[in-house]
C-alpha cells in the first residue's frame, strides 16, 4: 500500500498548518462535526481501528464505554509517552504531522463529549513538544481549537503535558496519575478510566498513532480503511525497525505484510549480510521469534498466532553477534530501572533477576541459576498490578526457552563465548 | 538479611538508597517564572492545581539547575501541598536532578537497540575522555555523564541526549570529539533531528 500516515514525512514543511490544510487537513474534523457524536463512534467502530499503543483494543469500543450519564466533565488523554524500547513511530508522527494528532484529539473529544484533550508527551521529546505547542497555537488562531470550532458550536481545548522520564507513565492509569501531578504509578482496575479516569472523571486514553488514524477514517471512509490489511487488523500501520539492519527506520504498511518483507525489503536485511539470530517483533516486552518464523504476517493476530505480540510494532533485529544472556541482562536493567515500585513481585523480582543475570555474566553463575531465573520470573508474571510485570519477565523466559544452551555455555565456560564487536571493550562496572 | 538462600542478597544487608535532598540556598521563583507557572496552572481545573507539579519542577530546574529542599518547600507553598508530597514526585522522575549537574549533561541511551549499535562503547569513550564514571561530573564542572533508557529514536542509534537536545548516530570513535566540539560550538555541535530537518 502507499503510505498515508507518513506520506509527507519527507516534506520539510509537512508539520505546518498551511501545508496540512492544503492536503485535506481538518477535513475529518469537519465531517465529524456534521455528524452526531454517536455516529462518529459508530464510524470508528465500523472501521475496526484497533489501538496502536500496545494492546490492540478496538478504539470505537473504548469510546463507547466512556460513561455517558454523567454531569462530570470527560477527558481525552493522548498517550505520547512512547517509551517501549524499540518504538519510535509516535515520535515521527508528532514531529512531522502534529496537526494529524491534534485533529485526532479533537474528533475523539467530540465523540465522547469531552471539552479538553491532554497530550501527555515524554519529557525527553522536548524538541517535539516545542513543534507541537507552536502548531497548537496556530490552530487556536485559525479557530480550529478553542471556542465554537469551525462554527459548529463545539468548544474544545488541547494542552500538552510534559512527563519527566518514566517508562511506567505510558501505562494508562499511571499516565493519569502523572497528569494529576503525582508519581506515575498505576491504579487498581476496575474502575477503568472510561468510568473514573482523570480527576475521577470518565476518560479515554489513546495512543498517538491510534488518534492519527481517526481523521483518516472520517476523511476517506470506513470502506477505504477496512480495505487495508486483513480482517480485524485494518488500516495503515507503522512499523519501527531497529537493531542489526541495514536501513533502520519507521515504515508504513498494511498488516498483510510479513516480517520478512519488513526486515528484508524495507529495512535492507541484516547489516553486513550476517545471519539472523532472532527478532523481537513488538517492543522489548514481547517474546522473541526465530528466523524460521519470518513469514508470519505482522498483524496483531498474525504475531499472536506465532507466539508473540505485535505490541507497539517495535521490531528489533538481532544478528549472530548477539549473546542472549547479555540481551536478557540489558533488558532487565531497563525493567529494574523502570519498575514503579508499587508491587513487590515486580520491584524486588526485577532486581533479583538482574543480579542473577549479572552473576552469570561475570562468570560466577551456577547451573541451578537457570531454574532460579525461571522461578523468579514465574513469580512476577501474572502476579502484579499492571502488565509491566509480565513484560519484565518476558526477556528472561523467552531467551531461556529458545536459547537455554547459551545460558548453559555461559555458566560452564564462565564467560561469554560470543564475539560482539559492538560491546564494551572492558567489562562495564555494575551500576 | 537474606530473603532466599540462593539469592545474591545473601552478600550483605539490603539498604534503601534514599538520600535526603540538599537544603540549598533560599529559593523563590523569579516573577517571570511565577507568572509562567500560573499560566500553565490555568490549563487544569482550579481545584486540580497539583497537575501543574511537573511544570513547576521544570521551572525550578530551569532557574537554578537542580531541585533543592528549599525549592521543594517553595513549590509546595505555591501549589498548596506538603513538601513531602513534592519530594515524593521529585524522587520518582529521572529528569529531575537533586544534585548540581554540569553545563552539559551527556545522557547516553543504554537500552537494547542503542547497545546493539555500540552504546556501551560510546559510554566508555566519554568516561575515558572526561575521566569520570557514569553519574559523575568532570573536573571542569562542565560535563556530567549519565546513562538513560530508550529515548524513542532507536533507528538513529546510538543516541545521546545533551540537556534537551539530541545527538544521533554517534560513532563510538567520535564520542571524544563531540566533547571538544561542544566546548567550542555549544549546541551547534549536535546532530539532533530538531536542529536540522532530515530529508
Ligand atoms: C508498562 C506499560 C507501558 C506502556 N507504555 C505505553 C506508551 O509508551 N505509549 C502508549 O501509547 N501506550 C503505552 N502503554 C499502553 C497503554 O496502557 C494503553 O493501553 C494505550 O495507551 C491505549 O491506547 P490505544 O488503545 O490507542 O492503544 C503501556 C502499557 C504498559 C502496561
Ligand atoms: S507491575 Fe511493576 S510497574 Fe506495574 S505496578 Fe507493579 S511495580 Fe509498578
Ligand atoms: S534503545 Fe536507544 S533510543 Fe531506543
Amino acid at each position: 500500500m502507499d503510505p498515508v500516515l507518513t506520506k509527507y514525512v519527507g516534506e520539510p514543511n509537512a508539520f505546518t498548518l498551511d501545508f496540512y490544510l492544503a492536503h485535506e487537513g481538518y477535513e475529518g474534523l469537519r465531517k465529524a462535526l456534521a455528524m452526531t457524536p454517536a455516529e462518529v463512534i459508530e464510524t470508528v467502530k465500523a472501521s475496526g481501528l484497533r489501538g496502536r499503543g500496545g494492546a490492540g483494543f478496538p478504539t470505537g469500543m473504548k469510546w463507547q464505554f466512556v460513561l455517558k450519564d454523567t454531569s462530570r466533565p470527560k477527558y481525552i488523554a493522548c498517550n505520547a509517552d512512547e517509551s517501549e524500547p524499540g518504538t519510535f513511530k509516535d515520535h515521527v508522527l508528532l514531529e512531522r504531522h502534529p496537526h494529524l494528532v491534534i485533529e485526532g484529539c479533537l474528533i475523539a473529544c467530540y465523540a465522547i463529549g469531552a471539552r479538553v484533550a491532554y497530550i501527555y508527551i515524554r519529557g525527553e521529546f522536548f524538541h517535539v513538544q516545542q513543534v507541537l505547542e507552536a502548531e497548537i497555537a496556530r490552530a487556536y488562531e485559525r479557530g480550529l481549537i478553542g471556542k465554537n470550532i469551525l462554527g459548529s458550536g463545539f468548544d474544545c481545548d488541547v494542552f500538552v503535558h510534559r512527563g519527566a522520564g518514566a517508562y511506567e507513565a505510558g501505562e494508562e492509569t499511571a499516565l493519569l496519575e502523572s497528569l494529576e501531578g503525582k508519581r506515575a504509578q498505576p491504579r487498581i482496575k476496575p474502575p477503568f478510566p472510561a468510568v473514573a479516569g482523570l480527576y475521577n472523571c470518565p476518560t479515554a486514553v489513546n495512543n498517538v498513532e491510534t488518534l492519527c488514524n481517526v481523521p483518516l477514517v472520517l476523511r476517506k471512509g470506513v470502506e477505504w480503511f477496512t480495505s487495508i490489511g486483513p480482517e480485524k487488523n485494518t488500516g495503515p500501520k507503522l512499523f519501527c525497525i531497529s537493531g542489526h539492519v541495514a536501513r533502520p527506520g519507521v515504515y508504513e504498511a498494511s498488516m498483510n505484510i510479513t516480517l520478512r518483507e519488513l526486515i528484508v525489503d524495507f529495512a535492507g536485511g541484516v547489516r553486513g549480510g550476517r545471519p539472523l539470530k532472532a527478532v523481537i517483533p513488538g517492543g522489548s516486552s514481547t517474546p522473541l521469534l526465530l528466523p524460521n518464523q519470518l513469514d508470519t504476517t505482522a498483524s496483531f493476530d498474525g504475531i499472536a498466532k506465532a507466539g508473540s505480540l505485535l505490541g507497539s510494532a517495535g521490531i528489533i533485529v538481532l544478528d549472530d553477534t548477539t549473546c542472549m544472556v547479555w540481551l536478557a541482562e540489558n533488558l532487565l536493567h531497563f525493567y529494574r530501572h523502570e519498575s514503579c515500585g508499587k508491587c513487590t513481585p515486580c520491584r524486588e523480582g526485577t532486581d533479583w533477576l538482574l543480579k542473577i543475570l549479572r552473576r552469570i555474566d561475570r562468570g560466577e553463575g551456577q547451573m541451578n541459576d537457570i531454574d532460579l531465573l525461571l522461578d523468579v520470573s514465574g513469580n512476577i508474571a501474572g502476579k502484579t498490578l499492571c502488565p509491566f510485570g509480565d513484560a519484565a519477565a518476558t526477556p528472561v523466559l523467552s531467551t531461556i526457552k529458545l536459547f537455554r544452551q547459551e545460558f548453559e555455555a555461559h555458566i560452564r565456560e564462565g564467560r561469554c563465548t560470543i564475539r560482539s564487536p559492538w560491546r564494551a571493550r572492558q567489562a562495564m562496572a555494575a551500576h | 538479611m537474606t530473603f532466599h538462600p540462593l539469592m545474591p542478597y545473601g552478600e550483605g544487608v539490603h539498604k534503601s538508597e534514599r538520600a535526603l535532598p540538599e537544603r540549598g540556598e533560599p529559593f523563590e521563583y523569579t516573577p517571570d517564572n511565577r507568572a509562567r507557572l500560573e499560566e500553565i496552572a490555568r490549563r487544569y481545573p482550579p481545584e486540580r492545581r497539583r497537575s501543574a507539579m511537573l511544570p513547576a519542577l521544570y521551572l525550578v530546574q530551569q532557574q537554578q539547575g537542580y531541585i533543592t529542599a528549599n525549592a521543594m518547600q517553595h513549590v509546595a507553598e505555591v501549589i498548596g501541598l506538603t513538601p513531602a508530597e513534592v519530594e515524593d514526585v521529585v524522587s520518582y522522575y529521572v529528569m529531575f536532578y537533586t544534585k548540581p549537574v554540569g553545563k552539559y549533561v551527556l545522557q547516553v541511551c543504554r537500552t537494547l537497540s542503542c547497545a546493539l549499535m555500540g552504546a556501551e562503547q560510546v559510554t566508555e569513550e566519554l568516561a575515558e575522555k572526561l575521566r569520570v564514571k557514569v553519574g559523575e561530573t568532570d573536573a571542569s564542572g562542565e560535563f556530567t555523564l549519565l546513562e538513560v533508557e530508550c529515548l524513542g529514536a532507536c533507528d538513529r542509534a546510538p543516541v545521546v541526549m545533551v540537556n534537551d537536545h539530541w545527538h544521533e548516530r554517534l560513532e563510538p570513535s567520535a564520542a571524544g570529539k563531540l566533547v571538544d566540539d561542544l566546548r567550542l560550538r555549544g549546541d551547534a555541535a549536535l546532530s539532533g533531528c530538531h536542529l536540522k530537518v532530515e530529508k
